[in-house]
């Protein structure tokens, strides 16, 4: 696994050698070394991941194809794509899929506006500035699972902070019961993983921003350049990278992400907050790992699909531009 | 840089700036308010914004019912352990992966990228069986293993980006004085490096805290349990005790608020430094 390239160490400062002919074995027996040391350093992570997360990934995956359930572990045969027509013939997918890319788009999109704006202007000094980026940065602190809870609190039907503020401020007359009618519930976790989702853009921005060169405003101020048009003219395009490769992570991410609505309703009403690894989880808690994993797998097919395709577009964007 | 800012554009700013603050710690003092009400003014209308009587009694009612303080401790043996041992490995995978150039390197790096990005619930099944077979279900061994494991590759390209700012003149200095690698990393690089790795912990630790599927899975009997996994319990029995619960929400989120806090800046370094320039 760990073989160290050929290559002369150019870094450990050996002095390169005069003569051609003692060369060899000097430089062999110092690449072995520093392979060994290499290999040493590794082998503890790689043994946990590998063990730990590789195996059981890779177990998982072939579990889509079996039958496999921990009710009735005697038969585990072969069932080719069995689970997968289970999927697919289930009325909920569609509904569930669908889900999936509400949740996703739904809650990228202002996470990623918000995010920008608070980017953009926590880059300017001001007093106070460290502790209000630590008090915005503390959701990071909390677990989705938590942020849920809270979330399911404050969106209470009867007893919930949302409603009773809705109220006083006269938007609505009367209360809602958030999460128990479908178009609502979903509304509610997507606001909640917004409120958790927004800081992650505002660093990630924000550390981008600063690796714009003043020179580049300050030339863009004397063309007599407004906000607006320095804004999409040249912060934007100068940051784009990062920006597409954090929508990207976001994006898979949020996908894989069932804790806040895992808290709030379940997935309920009537699946109607499912998303695929919500219902995923549903799958392993009834131990029907066959399914689940199947489930697992069109999860992947999916964000490969998009990734690639994602990727592609950013290229040719680039080709375009350049 | 930009030199001038007009009224409305300052307006703005403050604005949206103090709105956002709102918006963020909202959620938490409402958390905080309900833990302190006497059990009965959590039901009361209109809602008490303030506290009409502070009140303790959820607080002891978790302690009493519920047996929080075992899923405190279980929560820290196994959040400790595994953030422990997880930055040390990660300390030696993300040495080698900054300072060495060697053929699978970029396989590795990607190998825990992946980790990342893959549902970690196709792995639960199987998670569970082997677990079963090493007979580490329901054991706090078990969890920690698996937590470390979790740990490590996010972990590795945190401290990596740490390395990177470090020269390797200094522990090449060290080595020509006669320390072997792995003492000018620990005598020489780790104490430069003391902010990077105690972030690196706290990240850790937080995560481990925080984590709810794979306790759910591994740990079964109610002695065992982790606070999330006990939480998942509460939540799923029929009604909630939003009294008791807040209390176990406050009691769960301050500590890693408060290692957050010290810890913040550093970790918004290395989750920069690992994905930005990654």
């Amino acid at each position: 696994m760990t073989t160290v390239e050929e290559r002369p160490p150019t870094r450990a400062g050996a002095p390169a050698p005069a003569t051609p002919a003692p060369a060899p074995r000097r430089r062999r027996a110092f690449t072995t070394r520093r392979g060994l040391v290499v290999a040493a350093f590794m082998l503890p992570a790689a043994i946990f991941v590998g063990v730990f997360i590789y195996y059981p990934m890779l177990a998982g995956s072939q579990m889509a194809f079996r039958h496999w359930n921990l009710s009735n572990l005697t038969d585990t045969s072969w069932i080719g794509l069995q689970n997968f027509a289970t999927i697919f013939a289930d009325p909920a997918f569609g509904v569930i899929l669908g889900n999936s890319v509400l949740w996703v788009v739904a809650s990228i999109v202002p996470q990623l506006v918000i995010g920008f704006a608070l980017a953009l202007w926590l880059r300017r000094k001001f007093r106070f500035r460290g502790l209000y980026q630590a008090l915005i940065f503390f959701p990071w602190a909390i677990s989705g699972f938590l942020i849920g809870i809270l979330f399911r609190w404050m969106f209470n039907g009867e007893f919930g902070v949302v409603n009773d503020l809705l109220m006083k401020t006269g938007v609505i007359d009367q209360g809602i019961p958030w999460l128990a009618q479908p178009d609502t519930a979903m509304f509610a976790v997507i606001i909640a993983n917004i409120w958790y989702g927004v800081t992650f853009f505002a660093i990630m921005i924000l550390a981008a921003l600063q690796s714009v060169p003043d020179e580049l405003f300050e030339a863009a101020a004397l063309d007599g350049a407004g906000k607006v048009r320095t804004l999409f003219k040249i912060t934007i395009p100068y940051i784009s990278t990062t920006l597409a490769l954090t929508v990207l992570l976001r994006v898979i991410w949020i996908f894989n992400f069932p804790d806040i609505i895992w808290a709030m309703t379940g997935g309920g009403p009537a699946n109607q907050t499912h998303i695929i690894t919500t219902w995923m989880i549903t799958f392993t808690q009834k131990g029907d790992y066959g399914v689940a994993s199947a489930l697992g797998l069109i999860v992947v097919g999916l964000l490969l699909v998009f990734s690639a395709f994602y990727l592609m577009a950013l290229r040719g964007k680039k080709e375009v531009s350049s | 840089m930009i030199v001038t800012e007009t009224t409305p554009a300052r307006i703005a700013r403050i604005g949206f700036l103090g709105l956002w603050l709102v918006i963020t710690i909202f959620p938490l003092y409402w958390i905080i308010v309900t833990s302190f009400k006497a059990p009965g003014d959590i039901f009361s209308y209109p809602l008490q914004y303030w506290p009409a009587e502070f009140s303790f009694e959820n607080y002891v009612q978790l302690f009493e019912k519920a047996d929080f303080g075992t899923y405190v401790v279980n929560s820290l043996v196994v959040s400790t352990a595994a953030a422990t041992v997880a930055t040390l490995i990660s300390l030696l995978s993300a040495y080698v992966l900054a300072r060495f150039e060697f053929r699978s390197k970029s396989a590795i790096l990607m190998a825990f990228l992946v980790t990342q990005m893959i549902p970690t619930f196709i792995a639960l099944g199987p998670l569970y069986l082997l677990m079963v077979e090493l007979g580490l279900v329901d054991d706090r061994f078990g969890l920690i293993l698996v937590y470390v494991a979790v740990c490590i590759p996010f972990c590795t390209i945190m401290l990596r980006g740490f390395f990177a700012n470090i020269p390797d003149a200094l522990e090449e200095a060290a080595m020509i004085d006669g320390c072997s690698r792995l003492g000018a990393l620990f005598r020489v690089i780790v104490p430069v490096m003391k902010p990077g790795i105690v972030a690196a912990f706290i990240f850790n630790f937080v995560n481990c805290w925080n984590e709810l599927f794979l306790s759910v899975t591994l740990m079964n009997k109610d002695e065992n349990k982790t606070i999330p996994t006990a939480l998942n319990g509460f939540i799923t029995s029929f009604n909630i005790d939003w009294g008791s619960m807040s209390a176990a929400a406050v009691l769960t989120i301050l500590p890693t608020m408060l290692l957050f806090a010290f810890a913040s800046r550093y970790i918004v370094q290395g989750l920069t430094a690992g994905a930005v320039k990654g």
